[in-house]
């Protein structure tokens, strides 16, 4: 009788109460490690780049990290607005580079492609993700850079006299380490991220109204333009914004191939800088404010990392509500 | 439809719609050809980069790839031609084990919150927009953050500090592929185990967690790789050696870090090194990955 009403003790009361309670925080204070990290990063460097935020952060493009020897203007500048543009420049050719290519695959693998030959391709195409940045950054400069050299020549030859087209393929620098190098080379980097999310995006249409398309007598085109396209607009849109918030925190790849020279011109096929790139090419040789300006360049990136990922997430969080609403 | 309309006898009874491809009209079999070859062109467009890389890493570092490479020190002069890597090879094993020893437990734990505990209450959501937010931080960023709060109290650059830094952005990751393996766990599982009146972190100890193993695993091993590939926190806080350090303490230096050095060296010696070290790199990379892949596919079969 007293055994059976033991083991019938069901209350909360018993042995093993305060090894829950004890698991339950491991895993709240792990959850919150994510939290506090976040945090750190910005308070921490916020307070170290202090000294080197001023006017001349956001609205100079000139660098002069240590002043040489008094021939400069006397004190050392840092302003940033050069590697701003370099950032934005070779994302943005990366960008355009990248989305026909990696939405293309995407419709590919979901639309088109056999069973059997899909998986094939989705371990290639991981591959690619999987190949570090510092061996594309390593190929970049001392393969595709000297080989494209010539390429830039010739398309400025053919392109350079007309209006636009002109100042952004203008005279190209012979070694090759230019904007659009990086660009494309960050384009590479940035493929199997988009395709993989556009992929899924893709792969919620839902199937009746693929049928329904089908039914109507329209091509596999016809089809993807008219049931697949229109419903994953907006999923579509989120992937692009997160490979735009990959290519501009990129790091490595970038510094090794735009060339490393401070300035600010429509040529892409001039040299030039990019906000990572210059962090980790001047870190050994900076100290005291300099290295603040450096770590301040951090902030400024992390900023606008974290807002563009946040973007990203809501625009594709936004979409997926919209698709679950016309599945239903 | 000109097929269809050529055949007088079939006049008087309804005529069956030609539904052959060849029916169509030019110009929507022509838009759809096109469309197609665009796509084979995009995979193709992407495909031929990786198969590059993989031909120059290969066949430019396999002439440097021996024991004495893997094993001998670093030459201090990039001038200089021999020596090897080894050095980074150790470092490469050292920082990233220790990043990893780091990051997978804090990270499974916050999935197992994620999953299990916190569910859709608004902390757990807060964590999960956080972790997807911090995978997006770029690694130069996590470099900058380990030296500011890091190096600059300890007032050394250490191996350790690399491992800080790698482990942090190890961390979102683990936590995000964790927490998608666990929710494929069904919770028939889950209350079975109560049902035999196991308690909760029982229940996730020895229930739960055996069940999602494979695939918490090959997630874990993704994030060792993308780690061990990642330059930038390395170059910022590991500071330069030129001979192996197997501990955490003190100067040290990874493979990435080497490549990225030696890359950007005018000497041939230099760039032959950098090619030999991309191979080493890309061989321990592509092993995890390949490992991470059949773990999960294995995964795959046992779920179906």
């Amino acid at each position: 009788m007293t055994i059976l009403d033991k083991s019938a003790q069901l209350t909360r009361k018993d042995r093993g109460r305060h090894a829950d309670r004890l698991f339950w925080a491991l895993c709240v204070s792990a959850g919150f490690a994510v939290l506090v990290i976040l945090a750190l990063i910005l308070i921490t460097m916020v307070k170290q780049a202090y000294p080197a935020f001023s006017a001349d952060f956001f609205t100079s493009s000139t660098w002069i990290p240590n002043d040489p020897d008094g021939d400069g203007p006397g004190k050392p500048v840092y302003g940033t607005l050069a590697f701003l543009y370099g950032t934005l420049v070779v994302s943005a050719i990366a960008v355009i580079v990248a989305v026909p290519v990696s939405v293309g695959i995407a419709l590919f693998l979901t639309e088109l492609a056999p069973r059997r030959i899909r998986t094939a391709i989705v371990t290639l195409i991981d591959l690619l993700a999987a190949v570090p940045s510092v061996v594309f950054g390593l190929w970049g400069i001392l393969v595709v850079a000297p080989a494209l050299g010539p390429v830039y020549t010739w398309l400025h030859d053919v392109l350079g006299g007309i209006p636009v087209l002109g100042s952004l393929f203008g005279e190209p620098r012979s070694s090759g380490r230019t904007f659009m190098t990086a660009g494309l080379i960050l384009a590479i980097m940035i493929v199997p991220i988009i395709t993989s999310i556009a992929r899924e995006v893709f792969a919620t249409v839902p199937d009746s109204d693929k049928q329904a398309a089908w039914a109507l007598g329209a091509t596999r085109w016809e089809m993807i333009k008219g049931a697949v396209l229109p419903h994953s607009f907006g999923g579509v849109v989120g992937a692009v914004i997160l490979g735009l918030g990959r290519a501009m925190g990129e790091t490595i790849a970038v510094a090794l191939v735009i060339g490393s020279s401070v300035q600010i011109t429509a040529n892409l096929f001039e040299s030039g800088y990019a906000l990572p790139a210059i962090i980790v090419d001047q870190w050994g040789e900076s100290t005291g404010v300099f290295t603040s300006a450096l770590i301040g360049m951090g902030v400024v990136l992390f900023v606008i990392t974290v807002l563009v990922n946040l973007v990203a997430r809501f625009v594709v969080r936004r979409a997926e509500i919209r698709m679950r609403g016309a599945a239903a | 439809m000109t097929t269809t309309a050529t055949r007088p006898a079939a006049a008087a009874a309804p005529v069956p719609a030609d539904l052959r491809r060849s029916a169509l009209p030019l110009r929507r079999r022509l838009t759809d050809g096109f469309s197609k070859s665009l796509m084979g062109l995009a995979l193709l467009v992407a495909l031929i980069p990786l198969g590059l890389v993989i031909f120059h890493v290969t066949s430019r570092g396999i002439a440097l790839i021996s024991w004495d490479f893997l094993i001998e020190d670093i030459p201090n002069s990039a001038r200089r031609a021999g020596g090897g890597m080894g050095p980074a090879v150790a470092g490469t094993l050292v920082i990233t084990g220790a990043a990893a020893a780091m990051a997978i437990p804090l990270g499974v734990l916050g999935s197992i919150y994620l999953n299990e505990y916190g569910k859709q209450n608004a902390l757990a959501r807060l964590i999960r927009t956080m972790a997807d937010v911090m995978t997006g931080v770029p690694s130069v960023v996590m470099g900058l953050f380990i030296y500011v709060s890091y190096v600059l109290v300890v007032k050394e650059q250490s191996g350790f500090a690399a491992a800080l830094a790698l482990g942090c952005l190890m961390l979102p990751v683990i936590i995000r592929s964790s927490e998608e393996m666990l929710r494929l766990v069904p919770d028939e599982l889950r209350q079975a185990s109560a049902a035999l009146g196991a308690r909760r972190w029982k229940t996730t100890v020895s229930v739960v967690l055996p069940a999602a193993i494979s695939g918490i695993v090959s997630g874990v091993m993704l994030a060792i790789a993308r780690a061990a590939g990642e330059t930038a926190p390395v170059v910022l806080v590991a500071g330069t050696i030129f001979s192996s350090n197997w501990s955490l303490d003190g100067a040290n230096t990874t493979l990435a870090a080497q490549i990225f050095k030696n890359a950007g060296e005018p000497f041939p010696a230099a760039q032959d090194r950098a090619w030999g070290a991309a191979l080493t790199l890309m061989v321990i990379v592509l092993l995890f990955t390949v490992a991470a892949r059949m773990i999960s596919s294995r995964f795959a079969i046992k779920e179906r």
